[in-house]
């Protein structure tokens, strides 16, 4: 028993369900705040969510929905995780995702590109966006978390202007996928019919799992990968061992901007939303990927999970009941999560010690 | 013209406000990502207390009142950052996000739920508060004069000397360079880093709802405060952590926010056809050109960021 729970990874699993269990109850505090008599049901209508329903295709059919949301979300944890692990916080992510929806929509719409190139197209520029803050942090010591959240701004409002051509004047959002840029649309490989017919569902969903498992590879079997973790662990001491700290800083968060840029591609190519250009604040997107890759104990595996159920009660929110709660109780939980994520280093100290102490008991009474 | 140097001034004193709070939570040594969430929170306290003031009282006591409600409510909010930060050395960058998210989420949703208990059709995240913003504002000639203008200039004087002149301000200052020696010669550098924490949450709490009364009269808070929290860090970060640089640093970026309310009214710049949207981009890109110029040589705080632990020396 004391040997599983010294395990990394059900420390991890164990401190991730507490912040999920404590976040879901401060939840559910706040909403019999607002109105004690609803608010379990709730509670439990924004942990079900999809599983609400009663018939089992339309079950199915929201399951679908919220898949097709997750597969951003995963991406936009990996960016995250990313540049986390070679301590950089990048906060930017939202940025980058916004800089990757302009340019697939641009790509889509105006350009009339197919998916692949479009999708390309994304990872490019969102990666240009990331490599930005790279380079202001290499060469010139800005902090990456404030350079982030000014390119996250400047972003937003280069999309809004540049999508703005690619909509009809009298609306607001821009032209949806079906109707202009067919081509851009992501095949379904067969997957539409397992979920009653959802036509958003797609490649997307496998395509982030693959990068997930692409991005552990990366990090944790490569050459690469080790130079990248040794310069997040200890700058000065890769330096010295003759890795290029700055050349790293400024790649490892190129790659960051690209998985963020892909998963803008993700999510619109899909046609499931389109992008208002009146839009005044950044998607959550990216900072739900911050709370993502945390919940997800910044394993690129444990990201897919926690990056469904960030995705799951985002969705869950709007099941509530409207006319007294409001969806954006969801967004609390998720905010609370990440906030509950920051105790986690001093939850498995306090473990570990714990632990120690009952070991030195034991040992004392042999 | 005039408005131009109205807006400059206001804007100024907010990002100066918050700049300080973030000055003196660093000084201790703590960074306070968290302004943003701060500000909100301060915004939503003030916002609701003005919409909640019954007609016929008097401005002192709206004016009091209302910036009362904004401190204690920036102040509360902070001891998320305190706690995590001081006592359980908490990651503050992962902090500071979170509360920023939660600062939005949070106001959003008392101010929902508020709304709709007053009128069940009424779903809407918006706070209004037309009568009651005026009485912040006194017409000087075409001048809208601000008594937050005062307030701001109020905490600069106060922030400098605190900082500089008193022993508080010294030992606070010691925390955030080298707390194992501060605390050699007896100085609670707990205690002082909460001290530090609070005040930026006063700080950030009225330049929230400076903010949110400034050239409106209503906020929707799913809004949230759109990046001032961090436009104030690159303000303090300009400003070397010196409340006099602060205030001139603030004044600069203060200009290029104001530009974005007011230059369609100015001849030559309307007549440039340039799209608002530059307008809105201008203050962060101008951040950034700046952070890039003064980064390099930091002047922050050396412990800063760094949880203080009694048993390391």
């Amino acid at each position: 028993m004391k040997k599983i729970l010294r395990n990394s990874v059900v420390q991890a699993l164990l401190t991730s369900l507490i912040c999920i269990l404590l976040g879901m109850f401060v939840g559910y505090l706040v909403l019999l705040a607002i109105e004690p008599s609803g608010a379990g049901e709730a509670i439990m209508a924004v942990a079900k969510n999809f599983f609400g329903y009663s018939r089992p295709q339309i079950q199915m059919k929201h399951m679908g929905t919220t898949l097709v949301k997750t597969a951003p979300l995963i991406m936009c944890s990996l960016s995250v995780l990313f540049s986390y692990k070679v301590g950089l916080f990048n906060i930017g992510a939202a940025g980058q995702y916004v800089m990757g929806a302009c340019a697939s929509l641009y790509a889509a719409i105006v350009l009339g590109w197919s998916w692949i190139p479009c999708m390309i197209l994304a990872a490019v520029v969102a990666a240009i966006w990331g490599a930005i803050s790279g380079f202001l942090k290499a060469y010139f010591n800005v902090n990456e978390v404030i350079s982030g959240i000014m390119l996250n701004w400047i972003g937003l409002y280069i999309t809004n202007m540049i999508l703005s051509g690619a909509k009809d004047p009298s609306s607001a959002y821009t032209y949806t996928l079906a109707a202009k840029g067919k081509a851009a649309i992501l095949p379904s490989l067969g997957l539409e019919a397992v979920f009653s017919n959802n036509k958003y569902v797609g490649i997307a969903i496998p395509l982030a799992i693959i990068f997930a498992i692409v991005v552990w590879v990366v990090m944790e079997k490569t050459k690469f990968g080790y130079e990248l973790r040794a310069t997040g662990s200890n700058k000065n001491a890769a330096k010295y061992c003759g890795m290029a700290e700055k050349r790293n800083i400024i790649i490892s968060l190129a790659i960051s901007g690209a998985l963020a840029g892909l998963a803008a591609s993700f999510l619109y190519l899909t046609d499931i939303e389109q992008w208002q250009v009146t839009i005044s604040s950044v998607p959550a997107m990216g900072f739900n990927g911050i709370a993502a890759a945390f919940l997800g104990g910044l394993s690129p595996i444990g990201t897919i999970f926690a990056s469904f159920f960030i995705q799951h009660i985002t969705d869950g929110g709007s099941h509530v009941d409207l006319s007294i709660y409001c969806s954006q109780i969801s967004e609390l939980i998720a905010a609370i999560i990440i906030y509950l994520c920051g105790f986690v280093g001093f939850l498995k100290i306090a473990m570990n010690t714990a632990l120690d102490k009952a070991d030195e008991k034991k040992g004392g009474k042999k | 013209m005039l408005l131009l140097v109205q807006y400059t001034i206001l804007f100024a004193c907010i990002l100066m406000l918050v700049a300080l709070g973030g000055c003196f939570a660093e000084h201790s040594g703590v960074i306070n990502l968290g302004l943003e969430g701060i500000m909100v929170m301060g915004a939503m306290g003030g916002a609701l207390m003005m919409s909640f003031m019954p007609d016929g009282t008097s401005a002192l006591m709206i004016i009091l009142l209302t910036v009362l409600a904004a401190i204690i409510c920036g102040m509360l909010y902070s001891v998320l950052l305190a706690v995590a930060a001081i006592h359980f050395k908490a990651d503050q960058t992962i902090i500071g996000t979170a509360m920023n998210m939660l600062g939005t989420a949070a106001a959003t949703v008392i101010v929902k739920s508020i709304n709709t208990i007053n009128d069940p059709d009424n779903h809407s995240s918006i706070v209004q508060y037309i009568d009651e913003k005026k009485a912040f504002i006194v017409n000087i000639g075409g001048f809208e004069f601000s008594w937050f203008i005062v307030i701001a200039l109020v905490a600069l004087v106060a922030s400098y000397v605190v900082l500089y002149k008193t022993r508080f301000g010294l030992r606070l200052m010691a925390c955030g360079e080298h707390p194992q020696a501060a605390d050699s010669v007896g100085i609670n550098v707990y205690k002082m880093r909460w001290a530090g924490v609070l005040i930026s949450g006063l700080l950030g709490g009225l330049g929230g709802i400076m903010y949110v009364t400034t050239g409106v009269s209503e906020w929707k808070f799913e809004y949230g405060v759109a990046g001032f929290g961090f436009l104030a860090l690159a303000v303090m970060i300009f400003g070397k952590w010196k409340p006099q640089n602060i205030a001139l640093a603030a004044l600069l970026f203060g200009f290029f926010r104001a530009l974005s309310n007011v230059y369609f009214g100015i001849d030559f710049l309307a007549a440039l056809h340039i799209p608002s949207t530059v307008y809105n981009m201008l203050p962060y890109i101008v951040s950034l050109i700046v952070l890039a110029f003064t980064s390099k040589h930091s002047a922050a705080p050396k412990a800063e960021g760094i949880p203080y632990d009694k048993g390391q020396r």
